[in-house]
């Protein structure tokens, strides 16, 4: 669990997160949402440790975020940005194989084996394992990367648009592994810009908008249509169809 | 984690390109003004002296030199995300030499390990400019990273140079611009050494230098404390650039070419391809020097002006061709 006390961050000169307090509760699918420019993957690269805030406290299982030895952090939590890119020449599995590296050290064992295949088949990467990253699609890549975030397997994880450039199944089967994981015990939290997938898969939503916490709580709190178009200053109407909730734009 | 080759084919690879290199020793030790035969060794005892005190201090020299210089230029690649830039063009080797000016012309006659510390603070202090320098170039555009390098190192370099000028030091200036073996004897390289256990400790610590070619998020998201590894990488660059210059001079290309060819063929994962970096290193090295012993003998082509024409027509075919797509 994740829990932040007025976080305060400028970058450049520019107010990018204001005074966040926020919970992402354990064991459940948090969906972060918002306009551009709302601060939300700001938000997860502090969650993180990837950027540090000017001020306020981020806690992680009660301890500060702080506290944490770099390596020790990286077996309870896991990020994936937003447009990684990958220079290196690296094939497919050897990259996946580095997911295990915060629990091996690179003295992998066959147990790291083993969740290193389930991660592949998880991505359908199998027959793509000893290609090199560059000879990839962006889908294929992006599969990749969240392969070996899965193959990291840490308790927290957070994903910044993990559904960039997957095509319909592969981003409805991730969505599905997601829930499989969080039923396990895990807790994720998505940057997610389709409103319908974090309608369909989310359990808690967080609401951003001017690098504040627009709105958190619960689906049937945050996912109508009043606060959504006053989120997105757009109008946007939450229907039911067959049971689900839709997101008319 | 497989290579995509069967253990025994991998292994007849390994025993070739460990035969080859071993057959380029041996020659190695037989190319020379004075010419020895093998037979000799075991009757006539000048033959073992010059074997002794020439023959296998200069090819110990080249291959450690041609492994270190590989090395540092893959670890400068990694810490740079370039692979474009090596310490000798890139602004470490001409610090270096201005660290050798430096000391000569405030400190003459200090004692070589205190010339090689010096230049190797000076090598560390000049890379870390260059990496301040070039995070303020835009990632996407990849050829400017090695142009700033180009026009850093030259500048250094002429900083070098001109004090040299000043001093009336041009002609030794010489020595340490254009690398050369040829004053290689017994007890003239053991610094050396110090960057071959450079070279090998960086292959203990090859996954941290894979991971930290990931880049800076990928690296912290996987536990690397970052910081430290790109210092220790510093470390690698500084020394060896300063430990080979003092020793036999500059020289260009090995570090770019290659960990250059390496990668097209075997790729990035540095457990996987440090070795081979190591291997080709030497190899390359050796070949370019025995070259330059025998083109003009009894007169010698220094390893740096071979090594240079060589080494320009292979970077002009990496540039040109595409990298290996196969699968295994």
């Amino acid at each position: 669990m994740i829990k932040t006390r007025d976080i305060d961050l400028t970058l450049n000169g520019n107010h990018i997160l204001n005074c966040v307090s926020v919970e992402i509760p354990p064991g459940k699918v948090t969906a972060l949402i918002g306009p551009n420019g709302a601060g939300k993957s700001s938000l997860l690269h502090t969650l993180s440790r990837l950027q540090n805030q000017d001020s306020g406290e981020v806690e992680l299982a009660g301890r500060l975020l702080s506290d944490y030895a770099f390596d020790e952090l990286a077996r309870h939590l896991s990020v994936l940005r937003q447009h990684s890119t990958i220079g290196s020449r690296l094939r497919v599995r050897d990259l996946v194989a580095f997911g295990r590296y915060p629990h091996n050290k690179g003295r992998g064992t066959a147990a790291d084996d083993v969740i290193v295949d389930q991660a592949l088949r998880d991505f359908d990467l199998g027959e793509l394992a000893s290609r090199f990253l560059e000879t990839l699609s962006g889908g294929q890549r992006q599969r990749a990367l969240l392969a070996m975030n899965f193959a990291q397997a840490t308790d927290m994880v957070l994903l910044d648009e993990p559904l960039n450039n997957l095509d319909l199944r592969h981003a409805r089967k991730l969505m599905q592994l997601i829930r499989r994981h969080t039923d396990r015990g895990r807790t994720f939290a998505l940057v997610l810009h389709d409103l319908n997938h974090a309608a369909r898969h989310a359990d808690h939503i967080v609401a951003m908008k001017n690098g504040e916490v627009f709105k958190a709580g619960n689906k049937a709190a945050v996912l109508n249509s009043d606060v959504l178009s006053d989120l997105y200053d757009t109008d946007i109407r939450m229907v039911t169809v067959e049971g689900e909730l839709l997101a008319l734009t | 984690m497989s290579t995509g080759s069967t253990p025994s084919s991998a292994m007849i690879r390994s025993m070739l390109a460990a035969g080859a290199l071993l057959i380029c020793v041996v020659s190695s030790l037989f190319i020379g003004v004075i010419d020895m035969r093998p037979a000799e060794l075991l009757s006539d005892p000048e033959a073992m002296w010059l074997l002794s005190s020439s023959r296998l201090p200069r090819t110990l020299a080249v291959l450690l030199t041609g492994v270190s210089l590989a090395i540092a230029g893959q670890v400068m690649q990694v810490l740079v995300q370039n692979r474009f830039v090596e310490p000798a063009t890139a602004g470490s080797g001409q610090s270096a030499i201005l660290g050798i000016v430096l000391m000569t012309l405030f400190f003459p006659g200090s004692s070589i390990a205190a010339t090689m510390a010096t230049a190797s603070v000076t090598a560390l202090l000049g890379t870390l400019l260059f990496l301040l320098m070039i995070r303020r170039l835009p990632p996407q555009e990849t050829y400017l990273v090695p142009l700033v390098g180009i026009v850093y190192g030259g500048v250094v370099g002429s900083i070098a140079i001109w004090l040299a000028w000043q001093a009336d030091l041009l002609q030794l200036l010489d020595v340490w611009m254009t690398g050369e073996f040829s004053g290689i004897m017994r007890g003239r390289y053991g610094l050396l050494w110090i960057a071959g256990v450079l070279a090998v400790f960086t292959w203990f610590v090859a996954d941290q230098f894979t991971i930290a070619s990931l880049g800076r998020d990928h690296a912290r998201n996987l536990g690397l404390d970052y910081r430290t590894i790109m210092a220790l990488g510093l470390l690698v660059i500084s020394v060896v650039t300063a430990v080979t210059i003092v020793t036999v001079g500059i020289i260009p290309f090995i570090g770019l070419v290659v960990p250059n060819i390496v990668s097209r063929l075997h790729g990035d994962n540095l457990r996987y391809s440090l070795p081979l970096v190591a291997w080709l290193g030497a190899l390359l090295t050796l070949l370019s020097d025995m070259v330059g012993r025998l083109i003009i003998a009894p007169y010698e082509i220094p390893v740096g002006t071979v090594f240079g024409v060589v080494g320009a027509a292979i970077t002009l075919w990496l540039l040109y061709s595409k990298p290996a797509m196969r699968q295994a």
